[in-house]
């Protein structure tokens, strides 16, 4: 599987992303400098990390979301490769467009780092399908500023069309309804708060992220 | 010796009266006099009065620190470098490796302004690991805060959390530990001490030393503002009503401006371009190129107009004491400027050539066309005062009878109240604000509860433990008996999960040392480490001096902090304190004699601090080390846990707590196992048994497999008093010993859980 993760400045979950993959797939991704302006050709996923992009400056992902990278992350999203965009990476998402909705302060105003079980809200979808049924997970979550807001509108038709992919059990950050991943309308492009990359050794607390990476391996 | 150069012109020449503003005392000011041969400018007496504050010139304790060992087989740096450097043995590609790492205190500052003084103190002892080539991969730290029920508390804990949080989680380097007391002696004077550790390859090791003359003298990172003038004068004075005047002097942290410069430094050192580095911290461009000029034996000329400056007609004096953060100095070898150049630009950072270094062994600073500073800087250094300051020996305290000590009216319900006191209490609160796992290597963190964090050396099966200990209630009672528990604690605690401690930094936070009784605490408390570090072989590398600690002239209780760091050869062996499972044997390793003075039991439930802290016999340290580590090879896992605040109750609670299973003391294990039983406490009182805070000691938990009992059979005869004792089972949900307690898990974890969250939300004091 051929894939690449974008490096923003203040990216800070970029190598685990990275060694994460690699893992999985066997593969090393390719580390993109957000200063670039084209993507490796064919690639199966492109991973947004974690992070504090700019520091989280004016709004957590705003200005990553102008990077010189960003036509060349909407032209491959548009064609259907499949993105994933975790935690400040959910955030860039939404700031360019390619998910709707906006990540607001944590609803208790605390930075919040926990395992935090999740709902597979969609287990057919291209990242849960390796779960096979499984309907719960564990991911660790570690955000500031991870409540998931957008019109009613638009939070009936992500639930509507199954492209709410994960709820959390526990909201831990006050998000609209239990909201902690979201797809786009082509499900190709998963946004979501949890660090799937950060739950793939038991030694480390538990490996419930790996079937997220085999999914879109699998469908690659 | 005597400096003849003409002084710079227009500048007026100091008086004495100018020299006591800056800090220095009247014989300092001679000594300046003498070595200059005239009366230095403003500038020049600026630079004097920082480099022989109390904070960078160690004056009133580098006496005294020589006492510590500081040398070892690991050991590849010591103390007078940014931070200490371990071997710690081949990397993932067989490279050799290093740990580098150093505790720091920003106490002053984070009483002022809570979250920019924790946050700015996490980027400070960041900088000095990163400066010397190790990439940061573990924050810890250790906080002090006054009474729960004083007014200020619960707002200078929420503001310093806030602040470690957002600078450690934004920068990406994960806060894995730490250790949070409350008591009304830091009322007045918090204390806020943060340890960072980096892993480096050893021949990429960084160093302030090693610039010749010739070469371009490097300014990266931000930019020049007039925060922080005077920080590290201001650390080495006392407080007084008023301190909210001193707010100007808090610099603000810019975390992502530090990752920034984290990589580009990492970057550019995987060159061959950097002759010699430092960050820009305390003293700020002054104390980072007079240490460069030191260290190398060469002189410094700068020209301040080229220094990137943030406000509009800063002075010379304001940019050579500014403590804005996040910027480094270094000084490149020839030709090499557009390299760094290229890399920086790379990072988007501020960077700029200011100046060069000479062969005159002089500072020289330009500003504004004119000569405004031209000093020796030999005398900076070489001629810094250094006090033997007179010193009292602290009184024994008297010993208190266990006899004398009532026991609880309910058992119960004394538990139940330890387990939430404020010093034992879950610190859950505090810890989930904190990324514990950004980099992926995070084994255990504060959140396993385990008596160390381990994190992975990253691309290997290695580990590091790491560690911060010291109980001040010991050490204000008995300085050298508690200087010495400091040291026993960590050690225990690395051992506890089967590391092999290689090296710890201190930091050592006591009042005012200009007063004798708080000099013979000083003084004892680091012969009761240096005795403690050289008995367990536990070299002291690096460290911080906190002096001053003190508001209204009442001192903090003496405060000398141990960060220990241990090597795990095969993370896959490591025991953890949530490990026990139903049907365990509970193993009590070390001597109980059921030491009642200072302990948490005396002042939690008896409401009384005093007595004597428990003995700290080294030896035994070692043996009972060696009986843990004798379950460890066992062949079944093993969890374990070391005995210290609250005695063999807090720990065991502790234990079937992480565990999720109950215990049950005193009980037949079972009499078809080798005739084994548990057995009963033989100090008389089974209070003092339960609550005493002996030293020495570890609970265990073990399968009751033939191997096992075999190894308890063997070495029940063996060595001082009894190696291991069986004191009871894991089972059920309860924890019962003997009639007096019997508790369900769920209320244990109420109690433990319960408290900060609420006195947090200002349910309770």
């Amino acid at each position: 599987m051929k894939s690449a993760v974008i490096v923003f400045p203040g990216s800070n979950c970029d190598r685990d992303a990275a060694v994460a993959i690699e893992g999985i797939t066997g593969q090393t991704p390719a580390m993109i400098w957000h200063k670039e302006t084209e993507l490796p050709d064919g690639l199966d996923l492109i991973v947004a990390p974690g992070g504090f992009s700019y520091g989280d400056y004016l709004r957590c992902g705003a200005i990553a979301a102008r990077s010189a990278i960003v036509p060349a992350l909407k032209r491959e999203a548009d064609r259907g490769v499949a993105v994933i965009g975790v935690c400040n990476g959910f955030q860039v998402l939404c700031e360019t467009g390619l998910l709707p909705g906006a990540l607001l302060r944590n609803a208790g105003l605390n930075f919040v780092c926990r395992p935090e079980p999740l709902e597979i809200a969609n287990a057919n979808s291209r990242f849960t399908a390796a779960y096979q049924g499984r309907r719960e997970v564990v991911f660790p979550i570690a955000h500031h500023d991870g409540n998931y807001v957008a019109d009613e509108d638009t939070l009936d038709r992500l639930e509507g069309d199954g492209r709410v992919i994960f709820r959390y059990r526990d909201n831990p950050n006050g998000s609209a309804r239990d909201i902690a991943g979201i797809s786009n309308e082509m499900g190709n492009v998963l946004g979501l708060m949890p660090h799937p990359e950060r739950a793939v050794d038991l030694l480390h607390g538990g490996d419930d992220g790996v079937g997220l990476f085999q999914s879109v391996l699998e469908a690659a | 010796m005597t400096d003849a150069a003409a002084p710079p012109r227009n500048s007026a020449a100091m008086t004495l009266e100018d020299a006591r503003e800056h800090g220095l005392s009247e014989e300092e000011w001679g000594v300046v006099l003498d070595r200059l041969g005239r009366p230095p400018n403003l500038v020049e007496l600026g630079v004097f009065s920082v480099m022989w504050s109390e904070h960078c010139s160690y004056k009133s304790s580098r006496r005294h620190l020589r006492k510590l060992p500081t040398t070892g087989p690991r050991v590849i740096q010591g103390p007078g470098e940014n931070a200490g450097v371990v071997d710690i043995g081949p990397g993932p590609n067989g490279e050799p490796q290093a740990c580098i790492f150093k505790m720091e205190s920003h106490n002053h500052p984070s009483f002022i302004e809570p979250y920019q003084g924790a946050a700015t103190g996490v980027g400070g002892i960041l900088r000095d690991v990163f400066t010397m080539g190790a990439r940061p991969v573990a924050l810890i730290n250790a906080l002090r805060f006054g009474a729960p029920e004083h007014p200020k508390t619960r707002s200078l804990v929420a503001g310093v959390v806030a602040g470690i949080g957002g600078y450690g989680n934004c920068v990406g380097v994960p806060t894995v530990g730490g250790e949070t007391n409350f008591h009304a002696g830091y009322n007045g004077n918090i204390l806020v001490n943060a340890m960072a550790v980096g892993i480096a390859d050893q021949d990429k090791i960084f160093y302030a030393r090693g610039a010749e003359p010739g070469q371009s003298i490097v300014y990266v990172g931000a930019k020049t503002g007039r925060d922080g003038i005077h920080g590290a004068t201001m650390a080495s004075a006392e407080f007084s009503e008023g301190e909210d005047e001193k707010r100007p002097t808090v610099q603000v942290g810019d975390p992502f401006k530090e990752k920034l410069l984290i990589e580009a430094c990492l970057e550019l050192m995987a060159t061959d371009a950097i002759a010699a580095i430092q960050d820009m911290g305390a003293a700020g461009l002054t104390s980072s190129s007079v240490e460069m000029a030191d260290k190398g034996g060469i002189g410094v000329e700068l020209d301040l107009d080229d220094v990137p400056q943030r406000e509009e007609n800063m002075t010379a004096y304001e940019m050579m004491l500014s403590e804005s953060q996040e910027r480094m100095l270094m000084i490149l070898k020839p030709g090499r400027e557009a390299e760094a150049k290229a890399i920086f630009e790379k990072w988007d950072l501020d960077a700029a050539v200011i100046g060069q270094t000479t062969d005159t062994g002089r500072l020289v600073l330009r500003h504004q066309g004119e000569t405004v500073c031209d000093i020796p800087v030999a005398p900076l250094a070489d001629d810094a005062p250094n006090y033997d300051r007179p010193w009292t020996v602290p009184p024994k305290p008297a010993a208190v009878r266990t006899e004398d000590i009532p026991e609880p009216e309910d058992y119960r319900q004394a538990l139940l109240k330890l387990m939430a006191s404020p010093d034992i209490a879950s610190k859950r609160w505090i810890w989930e604000q904190y990324d514990r796992h950004v980099m992926g290597d995070t084994v255990d963190s504060s959140q396993s509860g385990t008596d160390a964090a381990i994190v992975r050396i990253h691309g290997t099966n290695k580990a590091l433990a790491i560690t911060s200990d010291c109980t001040p209630r010991y050490v204000a009672a008995d300085p050298f008996e508690g200087g010495k528990q400091a040291v026993a604690e960590a050690y225990r605690n690395l051992s506890a999960i089967g590391a092999t401690p290689i090296a710890a930094t201190d930091n050592l936070n006591f009042g005012n040392p200009e007063r004798p009784e708080i000099m013979g605490q000083f003084v004892r408390a680091i012969e009761g480490m240096a005795e403690a570090c050289a008995a367990l072989d536990l070299p002291i590398v690096s460290g911080n001096v906190s002096l001053y600690n003190e508001t209204d002239g009442k001192a903090i209780p003496p405060t000398p902090v141990i960060g220990a760091v241990g090597l795990i050869e095969d993370v896959g062996k490591i025991a953890r304190i949530g490990g026990a499972q139903e049907g365990d044997l509970l193993i009590l390793v070390g001597e109980t004699r059921g030491h009642l003075g200072q302990s948490l039991y005396l002042r939690e439930i008896l409401g009384r601090e005093d007595g004597p802290p428990p003995p700290v016999d080294l030896e035994r340290e070692r043996m009972a080390r060696s009986y843990a580590l004798g379950m460890h090879a066992l062949p079944s896992p093993i969890a374990v846990h070391d005995i210290s605040d609250g005695g063999i109750a807090v720990s065991l609670a502790e234990m079937c707590l992480a565990a999720g299973v109950g215990a049950e003391l005193f009980v037949n294990v079972s009499e078809a196992q080798s005739g084994l039983v548990a057995q009963a406490p033989d100090t008389g009182s089974l209070c003092a048994w339960l609550f005493g805070e002996d030293q020495a000691r570890y609970l265990i938990a073990a399968k009751p497999e033939p191997d096992t009992l075999g190894l308890l059979s063997a070495a029940t005869n063996r060595g001082w008093e009894q190696g291991y004792q069986i004191i009871g089972r894991f089972s059920g949900d309860a924890l019962k010993i003997a009639d007096k307690v019997d508790i369900p898990l769920a209320d244990i974890r109420a109690a433990y859980e319960g408290w900060l969250p609420a006195y947090m939300a200002g349910k309770s004091a």
